[in-house]
C-alpha cells in the first residue's frame, strides 16, 4: 500500500507539474488580454514536434533550448500581427481567432510530420531507472521532468516577483493605462508575455513528448483539461494555476489507484438487478470515472466558488 | 451591417452548381468492364490508432497486389480505397456512406467493435432499402461475439476469431501453467474490452477456480498516454500474470510503462504484435513471457507463407499482422471468380459456406449459421529469435515462437444467430 501511495504521489505531482507549465502561460495570457487562448495546447503540440525534429538533427539538449524559443517566437508573432489586430473587434473576435489558430496549427503539423505518431524517444543518457521504491523502478527521465519543471516554476516566480521586468508585467496586467503613461511600451509587454506563455507550453511539449506520445491529436487530448485547471485555480492567478494543477494531477492519479464503488460501501444492504442502468452505476469504480472527475470539479467550482480557488474576478 | 450575399460569392456558388451538374452527367466509371473492383478500407488513418490503420492498409495493399499479379478476380484487378474513420462511430458511418456514394459495394473494416456493429447495422438496413445495390461488409478484426450472435447479419462476414474463441484458447493454455496464482485484468472501456473481461472471468472460474483475480481494470479507449498509474496498481496487487485485450497504442504504451517501472509479470494478450508492441516488449525485457493468440505468426514453418512474409517486408517494411486478411481477400477473389460476378448478392451466396485452405496451411471454413470463419489458432510467445527462425519484429532481434496450436474442431463455439437470408 505504501508503495502504491508513494508511486502515485510521484506520478500525480509529475502530471500536475506538466499541467502547470501549460496552465501558467494560459492564465498569464488570460489575465493580460481577458481572452482564453484556445490555441494554447496547440503550442504544446508544436513544442513536442519541434523538439522531436531538433533532437533528430542536433540532440535532446539543443531541442530543449531551441524548440521553446522557436515556439515562443511564433507566439510573439501571432500576438503582434494577429491578436493585436483582431483585438479592435472585441473579445469574441479574439476568441474565434485563437479557435481557428488551433485548427491551423494542427493541420500544418499533420502536413509536415504526418498523421502517425512521431518516433520521439527519451534521450539515451536519461534512459535508465533512477531509483527504486520498494520494488518499483522510477525512470531517470521522469525524475528529470519533475526537477526541470520545478526549476521552471521557481524561475517563473522569481521573474515575476523579483525583477524589474516582472514588476512591469504585473503592473500591466492590472493597470495597463497607468503603466503606459509612465512611459513603458505596454503592447510590447503583452507580446512578450504571450511569447513567454507559448514558450512555457512548448517546454512542456518537448519534455512530455519524449516520455508519452507525440502525435497530431495531443493538443485535443490535453486542451480541455487545461481550461479546467485555469478555472479551478482562478482565472489569472498563477498560484491558483499551480495549486489546481497539482490538485488535478493527484486527483486523476489517485482515482486510478482506487477501486471503490457504491457497491463496496453498500454491499449487503442493497443490490440492483444485473443488466439495469442502476447496476452499472452501482458497480462503476472510481478508477473508471477518473477521467471525468476534473470536469466534475469544474462544475462544482463554478457553482460554489465562481472566482476559482485563488481568483479575484468572476469567470 | 446589412446581411446580403456578396456578388462574388453568388458567382462562385453558380460555378459550383454547374460543376456539380457536370459531374453527375459523367458516365459512372465503375460500370465499365475492365475497371478495377474497388474495396473501401474504413479504418483510423489519423489520431492515436493511425499506426494500426496504416499497417493494415499496407498489409491489404500488398495482399491485393499479390492477387492482381495472379490475374485478379474475374479478370479484373482489385483496388483498395482508404477512408479515414478517425476512430469515431459517427465518422465511420459517414465514410461508409461516402464509399457507397463513390460506387463501392465492398466494405472492409476491423478496428473497433463498436464501429463494426454500426457498419453491420447500417449495411443491413441499406440493403433492405436498396435491393439490387447490395453492399457487403468484410470484417477482418472486430471480434465482439455479438456480431455473429444476437446482432448477426447475412451481409457481415468475419475472418477473425471472436473473443470467446480466443479466450478459450488462452485460458486452456493457462490451465496447464501451475505457476499462475494471481491474475490481473486490464482492458479498454468499450464493448470489446468488456467482452474480454467477462469471458476471462467466466472461463478462468471454470478452468482454474484456484486462480485469484486480483484486479479488474477498464481504462478509456485510446486516451491514456501514460499508463504509469495503472502499472503501479498492478504492481501493488501482487499479480503474477496480466490478461489484456488492449490493441494498438493502448498495448504499446501499457507495456512501455511496465518496462519503465520494472514490472515482472507474464502477459496473456490478444494483440501484442501490433505496431509499437514488439519494441515495448523488448524494452520491458520479458523474454518469452508475453503470449499472444492469433490465426498465424511470422515464424510458422510453412514455406509459402514465409515467402509471402519476406516479400511484404521487403516492399512495405511492415510485418503481416493480418494473416486473416490474406484469407479474407483470397476467399473474396475465389467467390467472385466462382460467381462470375462482382455483385455482392451473387458472391455472398458463395462465401456463405465456403471452405478454404488458410494462409499458414490447414483447412478453414465460413460457418453458414453466423458467418464466422473458423480456422486453426496458434498461441505464440515473444522472445529472442533462434537460429532457424527467419523473422524478428520491428528490428528488435526478438520474434514469435509457437507455444501451442488449437485445432479447428477445438475452436468451435455455439451461436445464437438466426440469420435472415435474403430471398
Amino acid at each position: 500500500m505504501a508503495e502504491l501511495i508513494i508511486i502515485s504521489t510521484l506520478n500525480g505531482v509529475l502530471y500536475g507539474m506538466l499541467l502547470f507549465l501549460m496552465a501558467s502561460g494560459l492564465t498569464l495570457i488570460f489575465s493580460m488580454m481577458g481572452v482564453l487562448n484556445f490555441a494554447h495546447a496547440s503550442f504544446y503540440m508544436l513544442g513536442a514536434f519541434l523538439g522531436f525534429q531538433i533532437s533528430q538533427w542536433a540532440g535532446f539538449i539543443p531541442a530543449l533550448i531551441l524548440a521553446p524559443l522557436i515556439a515562443g517566437g511564433i507566439g510573439a508573432i501571432v500576438e503582434r500581427y494577429g491578436l493585436r489586430t483582431v483585438h479592435k473587434n472585441g473579445h469574441v473576435a479574439e476568441l474565434l481567432f485563437t479557435f481557428g489558430l488551433a485548427f491551423i496549427i494542427e493541420e500544418v503539423i499533420q502536413m509536415i510530420w504526418g498523421k502517425l505518431a512521431a518516433d520521439y524517444r527519451v534521450p539515451s543518457f536519461l534512459d535508465f531507472s533512477a531509483f527504486t521504491v520498494y520494488a518499483t523502478n522510477y525512470p531517470a527521465y521522469k525524475t528529470f521532468m519533475l526537477l526541470f519543471s520545478i526549476a521552471i516554476f521557481i524561475g517563473l516566480i522569481l521573474l515575476l516577483t523579483r525583477t524589474r521586468a516582472g514588476l512591469i508585467i504585473q503592473a500591466s496586467l492590472t493597470h495597463p493605462n497607468m503603466v503606459g503613461m509612465l512611459g513603458h511600451n505596454v503592447p510590447r509587454v503583452f507580446m512578450l508575455v504571450f511569447g513567454l506563455g507559448t514558450a512555457l507550453a512548448a517546454i512542456a511539449g518537448v519534455i512530455a513528448g519524449a516520455a508519452f506520445v507525440t502525435q497530431s491529436n495531443m493538443a485535443a487530448l490535453l486542451g480541455p483539461i487545461l481550461f479546467v485547471v485555469v478555472v479551478v485555480g482562478g482565472l489569472g492567478s498563477l498560484w491558483g494555476a499551480f495549486v489546481a494543477s497539482l490538485l488535478i494531477g493527484l486527483l486523476q492519479t489517485f482515482a486510478i489507484a482506487s477501486d471503490w464503488s457504491l457497491s463496496k460501501f453498500f454491499s449487503g444492504y442493497f443490490t440492483p438487478a444485473r443488466g439495469t442502468i442502476l447496476f452499472d452505476i452501482w458497480t462503476v469504480t472510481i478508477a473508471q470515472v477518473g477521467p471525468i472527475l476534473p470536469y466534475l470539479l469544474l462544475v462544482l467550482v463554478l457553482i460554489f466558488r465562481p472566482t476559482g480557488l485563488f481568483g479575484t474576478r468572476d469567470t | 451591417m446589412k446581411w446580403q450575399m456578396p456578388k462574388k460569392l453568388l458567382g462562385l456558388a453558380a460555378i459550383g452548381l454547374a460543376a456539380g451538374a457536370g459531374y453527375l452527367a459523367l458516365p459512372q466509371k465503375t460500370e465499365a468492364q475492365g475497371a478495377p473492383i474497388r474495396i473501401a478500407y474504413v479504418d483510423p488513418l489519423s489520431g492515436p490508432m493511425a499506426a494500426i490503420g496504416d499497417t493494415g492498409l499496407k498489409n491489404f495493399q500488398f495482399i491485393l497486389e499479390q492477387i492482381n499479379a495472379k490475374g485478379g478476380a474475374n479478370g479484373r484487378k482489385l483496388e483498395l480505397v482508404p477512408y479515414d474513420n478517425k476512430l469515431n462511430a459517427q465518422e465511420t458511418i459517414v465514410q461508409v456512406q461516402k464509399a457507397i456514394d463513390d460506387g463501392i459495394r465492398i466494405i472492409t473494416q476491423g478496428n473497433g467493435t463498436s464501429f463494426a456493429i454500426a457498419i453491420s447495422e447500417f449495411v443491413t438496413k441499406y440493403n433492405e432499402r436498396n435491393p439490387g445495390k447490395e453492399v457487403i461488409y468484410l470484417n477482418y478484426a472486430a471480434v465482439d461475439p455479438i456480431l455473429t450472435n444476437d446482432k448477426c447479419s447475412y451481409w457481415h462476414f468475419r475472418w477473425d476469431a471472436n473473443t470467446d474463441i480466443k479466450m478459450e484458447a488462452i485460458t486452456s493454455f493457462m490451465k496447464g501453467r501451475q505457476n499462475i496464482k494471481k491474475v490481473y485484468l486490464i482492458n479498454q472501456d468499450y464493448a470489446f474490452g468488456h467482452g474480454v473481461r467477462d469471458s476471462a472471468l467466466k472461463m478462468l472460474k471454470a478452468k482454474r477456480p484456484d486462480i485469484e483475480v486480483v484486479g479488474n481494470e477498464l481504462h478509456p479507449l485510446a486516451k491514456v498516454t501514460d499508463f504509469a498509474p495503472y502499472i503501479a496498481k498492478i504492481k501493488a496487487s501482487g499479480a503474477d500474470s496480466v490478461i489484456t485485450g488492449n490493441w494498438g497504442s493502448d498495448f504499446a504504451l501499457l507495456v512501455k510503462a511496465a518496462a519503465d517501472a520494472g514490472l515482472q509479470v507474464d502477459w496473456y494478450t490478444f494483440y501484442a504484435g501490433g505496431t509499437g508492441g514488439p519494441t515495448a516488449m523488448k524494452q520491458a525485457n520479458l523474454p518469452n513471457r508475453v503470449f499472444a493468440i492469433g490465426e498465424g505468426f511470422a515464424n510458422i514453418p510453412h514455406a509459402e507463407s514465409i515467402e509471402f512474409e519476406k516479400a511484404l517486408r521487403a516492399k512495405y517494411g511492415v510485418s503481416l499482422f493480418y494473416p486473416r486478411g490474406v484469407n479474407q481477400m483470397r476467399m473474396l477473389t475465389a467467390a467472385i471468380n466462382q460467381a462470375k460476378s462482382d455483385d455482392p448478392k451473387k458472391f455472398a451466396a458463395i462465401l456463405h459456406d465456403m471452405k478454404f485452405e488458410v494462409f499458414h496451411g490447414g483447412e478453414g471454413y465460413m460457418r453458414a449459421d453466423d458467418h464466422q470463419f473458423f480456422q486453426p489458432m496458434y498461441l505464440a510467445s515473444f522472445g529472442p529469435i533462434k537460429a532457424d527462425q527467419p523473422f524478428d519484429e520491428e528490428k528488435t532481434g526478438w520474434g514469435w515462437t509457437i507455444a501451442g496450436k488449437v485445432d479447428l474442431k477445438d475452436t468451435l463455439v455455439p451461436t445464437t444467430c438466426k440469420m435472415n437470408k435474403p430471398s
